[in-house]
């Protein structure tokens, strides 16, 4: 079975890394959406899948990254990929101030706190805070990212940005992996599932918590930037609730908790509409029928956390111990 | 002393429900706190180990004051509960459970050696350390809970109805378990329903009503005293 399981993730990668070579630019500049999705999808999935944390406001956090790269790179030129780390601990700074007050708060009361905090950002950059970010219509002009001298220009080239966007995500993965699997991964695993006899047992979880929001907030907050450096303009609208939610889908659908069914679930909500165009006018209709019959039929998501496998008979424990 | 709890006042938003609680245990004893449902004796636990902030009062562990800790750092005091309706993992295995009872301490033979210990209390976890404590019976279940409580090398055991949901002689075989415990030098200190089994195991004992000490006693004492066989022990006879 693992070894399946492997075969298919090893297929599923070649694919992915040889799809632009068959794709035109317009199929790999949806591949590139792809990407970002999955990216914010894995950061939000620290917050919202181990840490069973209801945050509907992620977006908040990735406009964060985005418009610090964007202005800072605009006044000063300083080149978009250096601006990477920045972009995330700005990100992370305002998760922590952010997320304090509000961390001890459970499900749909987190949720609302949330909603609010992404669209008073949003309002923020409407109306043009301290004169940096350009009001309604945003921030033209970000340079593109440079690697060795060599321009990678999402608009022109998307598919140079593929593989910029695939390095960036294998690196999340294996972080993100090694995450779910150390102290702190099994921490929140404990504390979402019972806080208190977490908490009993010796766990800090409001701490924890606030780690994994500043951890998800930071990792938005650099996809923020690597979204700037694609488009090489941001507006308001690109941070709305609405982008918000659909991350929220992404990690629900998908499996919480699984970086797989994350993976997954950004190419489904975000890949299949756009290969569905003739549909367009249906799209939302659809889309809404496969929430609700999701939420009846699978209500884990579609690949959800593996479960552990358990020796059951004593031959095969004795393997285990040995 | 190694606990001492001074007039503990504890309320829920506006509700007042531990009215000045005064306790006090010695290394090495167990002691039982007794009363009807309702009486605040799970929520005096609660107080100790940190899970619920006292309005006022003072709780001193081996003479370090401790009521303004977070619960997590009285768990690395050495404090440790197996709460009421026992809240183990059960989509975990039973060895996932223990080793997150032994989450703050960083020694891996330390770990190993508590494991051991713990396997040999309940030689019955030994035989399920691979199966998911969901599928454990209750009374299972509860060993669980006890043995989480004790990888972290508690000083203090706290005990919230051990007995609870329990068949007569699992209860049993449980209580003569807490008292193997306890001779190994972990003090304990019990809150139960069933006051028979309790008094029988314990060295002293407290009697709460509605939030107040009215009683306190040798366990001896108090298993022949008048109003507490009346109201605990189901009248005439012992």
């Amino acid at each position: 079975m693992i070894d399946l399981r492997m075969i298919i993730y090893a297929a599923v990668s070649v694919c992915w890394l040889v799809a632009p070579l068959f794709l035109g630019n317009y199929h790999t500049d949806v591949l590139n959406n792809i990407a970002i999705y999955a990216l914010l999808g894995l950061s939000l999935n620290i917050i919202l899948g181990y840490g069973g944390m209801f945050h509907m406001g992620h977006a908040a956090f990735f406009a964060i990254g985005a418009y610090a790269t964007a202005i800072i790179n605009t006044s000063y030129g300083i080149p978009v990929l250096w601006l990477l780390p920045l972009s995330g601990i700005l990100a992370g700074v305002f998760a922590l101030v952010v997320a304090r007050p509000i961390i001890h708060l459970r499900g749909d009361y987190l949720l609302i706190v949330t909603i609010g905090m992404v669209e008073i950002v949003r309002i923020a950059l409407v109306n043009n805070v301290f004169g940096l970010t350009g009001g309604a219509n945003g921030i033209f002009g970000i340079a593109s990212p440079t690697i060795f001298g060599h321009q990678i220009n999402g608009i022109v080239n998307p598919k140079h940005y593929f593989y910029l966007l695939t390095a960036f995500l294998a690196f999340t993965i294996t972080v993100f992996y090694l995450l779910e699997h150390s102290r702190f991964g099994r921490a929140l695993k404990f504390l979402s599932s019972d806080s208190v006899a977490a908490e009993g047992s010796g766990i800090d979880t409001s701490g924890y918590k606030l780690a994994a929001f500043v951890i998800g907030a930071f990792w938005a907050g650099m996809v923020g930037n690597l979204y700037a450096g694609k488009i090489t303009f941001i507006s308001p609208e690109s941070f709305s609730f609405w982008e918000s939610v659909v991350m929220f889908m992404i990690v629900i659908l998908g499996g919480a908790g699984s970086i797989p069914g994350v993976l997954l679930g950004a190419f489904l909500i975000i890949g299949l509409p756009e290969y569905f165009h003739g549909l367009q006018q249906y799209r939302l209709l659809i889309f809404g029928f496969a929430l609700v019959a999701m939420m009846i039929f699978r209500p884990q998501g579609i690949l959800p956390p593996k479960q552990h496998t358990y020796a059951t008979d004593n031959a095969s424990e004795k393997k285990v111990s040995s | 002393m190694i606990l001492e709890v001074q007039n503990l006042h504890v309320k829920y938003g506006s509700v007042r429900v531990l009215h000045g609680i005064d306790l006090s245990v010695k290394a090495g004893e167990i002691v039982t706190i007794l009363g009807a449902n309702g009486a605040g004796k799970s929520t005096t636990l609660n107080a100790i180990c940190g899970l619920i902030r006292p309005s006022s009062g003072e709780i001193f562990f081996n003479g370090e004051s401790i009521h303004r800790l977070p619960a997590f750092k009285i768990v690395e005091k050495k404090i440790t509960q197996a709460p009421e309706g026992r809240r183990i993992f059960g989509t975990l295995t039973v060895e996932e459970n223990l080793d997150l009872g032994a989450f703050t301490s960083k020694k891996q033979d330390r770990v190993k050696k508590s494991l051991e210990w713990i396997f040999e209390l309940f030689p019955r976890l030994e035989e399920r350390r691979k199966q998911l404590a969901g599928t454990l019976s209750g009374g299972e279940q509860q060993m669980l809970a006890i043995g989480r409580a004790l990888m972290a090398n508690p000083k203090l055991l706290l005990l919230d109805e051990p007995s609870l949901g329990l068949a007569p002689v699992l209860a049993r075989q449980i209580f003569k378990t807490i008292r193997e415990i306890n001779e190994t030098g972990v003090t304990v200190v019990l809150v139960e329903q069933n006051a028979r089994i309790a008094l029988k195991l314990a060295h002293r004992g407290y009697v709460m009503e509605l939030g107040k000490i009215v009683m306190e006693d040798t366990a001896t004492s108090l298993i022949k005293n008048p109003e507490v066989v009346q109201a605990y022990l189901g009248g005439a006879g012992v």
